[in-house]
């Protein structure tokens, strides 16, 4: 690795760390300067990852490694603190660096005035330093630090409003659902190591390669790296953290739940893809757990009404669609979708953080509505990352989302290019409702809410603008034309050995868009007649198929089912542990020896006198015990 | 059996005497008599050992039986002294009142 990009990797994560460390033990006395710092160091993060995305752009066939030190050295075993630079490193280090720096402008703005303002920044650098690490790491171990590092920053800044007794219980769902995925993570670890010894990418991938790994280890390793990319991001039935992490700051949605964090699971996948190609067992499980998941969180983000769940579950939905783009083997096509979508669902996010504070904290779709002349740059910008994200040519969306569509068709996943196709439609429709419902019609919220509606400042703003653009032209720039566009000649040394089955851009694939912007546009028809032409028949729906309302409303009961099973079991078993366990046997072991010795000693007591002649008498018993004893063994 | 092991039963039986006196008498005068009885009884064992053994043993049998007959006196002026302090502060010489020590 030459010595300029070495220093340009070096201080990626390097300078977010400082800045958090700084911030936090300092932050407190900049009171409403605190940002300066952080964000002056993320921007200079920021600038160079995309220095390294440059360095990876020109030097596409290379794959650079740098051991820096070593971290951990045990034995003849040593892990070294690597960084790995390829062309798939520079893709995430794009989207993370500057959504990142977005980001934290925008929250300049968006947190302005918060009494732990320095301690949100001091957390978003955390973050980055993690994301960063995740990224660049050359070994799945290092991985895994950022992997927690961002679990971590995640739990920290969902509960940021840790009064909030909601935002500290979402906090702790986090945390502990991930630690389920991440148990797997684990576990594949220990796989790794034992069947090949090290944890290096190029070492394990090289063993891979050779036909070194077994194939049932080979599907247990990747099943199990899996279920750790199921906790991150997202996928059922892990999924359920992630709505209930809308409590924190909209910026941390933004940031964390929507463009990167999440995403650290379909990045592992990918990065991961030597060895799931070896089993196909593991790629149809991706796959399925994908696809349902998709059309499960879009068919529960039909009737939720707080803005940012709805968005969160469609980020759900997208996650599972990039899952399915793996799992069918269109590497390159999940990459585009997660890169498309790191920048239209931040949008979507940013902006409806915008609607928020112009509603004066206001989260609930049913009392917004009209807002489209009263904030219109947030209104242009969303519907531009709405468009994209339902895809409608020539956004970014559409490009990606076709291209997982067309990979599922022509590999012959019929069923899953169909229940795509209902995602796309569900999608058009939630999508658009929520567009509706918060920029058209009548504002329905108090009076004195609306008298305080108001755009906001440039600081939050401008990033919206930013963000736009990549989510409306990023597909046309790397995309097109679909399946040979430039992101896959850039992503082929990474995927090196993925067979190509292009369809023809205007013949079957042609078809293939035509159906799927078909019934985008149908979803958008359908969400236009239901809440601005007829708006009594959504509630007519609701009371024709009530239980197929409710589903979709107590979000498929999933909480519902897990507070019987594994935490109603748990709880049980805890109380069980402590009345039984606890109460009985450990207590009553203790008690028991006290009582036998109090016992005992009531029996002893008596030869205590005080009565110089008793003691005499067992002095002389002892002489005469002694004697005897003493002639015996003498005698002998 | 030879001369010395009758003095050493007589010697072994006094101090069986003495010890059941210290032992079982309630007495404390009676006690220490027993004591001085003990006492006599290990002197005839030194005595008839350094008597029959002869040599360098006899000087030393013979000076041992001489210091326990002095410090026997002592211990008698110093025994008496402390059972009569007693008996004051009691009115009493049984033993068996004599139990400040018990736990």
């Amino acid at each position: 690795m030459p010595t300029a990009l070495k220093t340009a990797v070096a201080l990626i994560p390097l300078l977010p760390l400082l800045g958090f460390i700084v911030t936090l033990v300092f932050g407190k006395r900049w009171g409403s300067r605190a940002h300066i710092l952080p964000v002056a160091l993320v921007t200079v993060s920021a600038a160079l990852s995309i220095y390294v995305f440059v360095c990876a752009f020109t030097h596409q066939e290379t794959t650079y490694i740098w051991n820096a030190f070593t971290w951990v050295g045990a034995g003849r075993y040593s892990i070294p603190w690597g960084f790995q630079v390829d062309t798939l490193t520079g893709v995430m280090l794009l989207v993370v660096g500057v959504i990142g720096m977005l980001v934290h402008y925008y929250s300049i703005g968006y947190m302005h005035g918060d009494e732990g303002y320095y301690r949100f920044f001091a957390y978003l650098n955390l973050f980055m330093f993690a994301m960063f690490m995740l990224i660049l790491a050359d070994s799945y171990l290092l991985l895994f630090l950022g992997w927690e590092g961002v679990g971590l920053c995640s739990y920290l800044l969902i509960s940021f409003w840790f009064r909030k007794k909601s935002a500290s219980q979402a906090g702790k769902k986090a945390f502990l659902v991930n630690r389920v995925g991440d148990f797997g993570f684990t576990l594949a670890m220990f796989a790794i190591l034992v069947a090949t010894g090290t944890l290096q990418f190029t070492g394990v991938f090289d063993a891979a390669e050779h036909g070194n790994i077994a194939a049932g280890t080979m599907t247990w390793i990747c099943l199990l790296l899996f279920t750790g990319a199921i906790g991150k991001s997202a996928q059922f039935p892990l999924h359920v953290w992630l709505p209930d992490a809308m409590e924190g700051p909209t910026p941390v949605s933004a940031l964390i739940h929507a463009a990167t964090m999440v995403n650290a699971g379909v990045y592992m996948v990918a990065r991961s893809y030597p060895l799931f190609i070896q089993s196909h067992t593991a790629m149809t499980v991706v796959m399925a757990v994908g696809i349902f998941t998709s059309i499960f969180a879009a068919y529960i983000a039909i009737t939720q009404n707080d803005i940012k769940k709805v968005i969160a579950y469609s980020t759900i939905s997208s996650l599972g669609l990039m899952f399915v783009a793996l799992g069918a083997g269109a590497w390159v096509a999940g990459i585009f979708y997660l890169f498309a979508h790191g920048f239209f669902k931040g949008l979507m996010f940013l902006c409806s953080g915008s609607v928020i504070h112009a509603m004066g904290g206001e989260q609930d779709m049913r009392k917004m509505g009209g807002l489209r002349k009263k904030i219109p740059i947030t209104f242009w910008t969303m519907l531009i990352g709405a468009l994209s994200m339902v895809g409608i040519i020539p956004f970014a969306g559409f490009w990606a989302k076709d291209e997982i569509l067309g990979a599922t068709f022509v590999k012959g996943y019929y069923v899953v290019w169909g229940v795509g196709l209902l995602v796309v439609l569900l999608t058009g429709i939630y999508v658009f409702r929520l567009i509706f419902l918060t920029f058209f019609g009548e504002n329905r919220s108090d009076p004195e809410v609306q008298a305080h509606i108001h755009e906001s400042p440039a600081v939050m703003t401008v990033p919206l603008v930013l963000l736009a653009i990549p989510a409306a032209l990023l597909g046309l720039l790397v995309g097109v034309p679909p399946e040979t566009g430039w992101l896959h000649g850039f992503l082929e040394p990474v995927f090196f050995d993925v067979e190509h089955e292009a369809f023809a851009w205007a013949g079957q694939g042609g078809l293939l868009m035509i159906v799927s912007l078909a019934l985008a546009l149908i979803g958008i028809a359908i969400a236009w007649w239901l809440y601005i032409r007829q708006t009594d028949v959504p509630g007519r729906i609701a009371e024709r198929v009530p239980w197929a309302y409710r589903l979709s409303l107590n979000k498929g009961y999933v909480d519902e089912v897990y507070a019987v099973v594994p935490i109603g079991a748990t709880l049980g078993f805890a109380s069980w542990l402590w009345t039984f366990v606890d109460a009985k046997v450990i207590d009553g072991a203790v008690n028991g020896l006290a009582r036998l010795w109090g016992w005992a000693g009531d029996r002893l007591r008596p030869i205590q006198t005080g009565r110089v002649q008793n003691y005499a008498m067992y002095v002389f018993g002892g002489m005469v015990v002694l004697v005897v004893v003493l002639a015996w063994v003498w005698g002998s | 059996m030879n001369a010395l092991n009758w003095w050493l039963l007589l010697s072994f039986l006094l101090f069986c005497i003495g010890a059941f006196g210290v032992l079982a008498r309630r007495n404390i005068i009676l006690v220490v008599m027993s004591l001085e009885i003990m006492l006599n009884a290990v002197n005839i064992a030194l005595v008839a050992i350094a008597n029959f053994r002869g040599g360098a043993a006899a000087g030393a049998g013979t000076l041992f039986a001489l210091f326990i007959i002095v410090l026997a006196a002592a211990e008698v002026t110093v025994g008496l002294a402390i059972v009569i302090a007693n008996y004051r502060n009691k009115r009493t010489v049984q033993t068996d009142t004599y139990d400040e020590l018990k736990g």
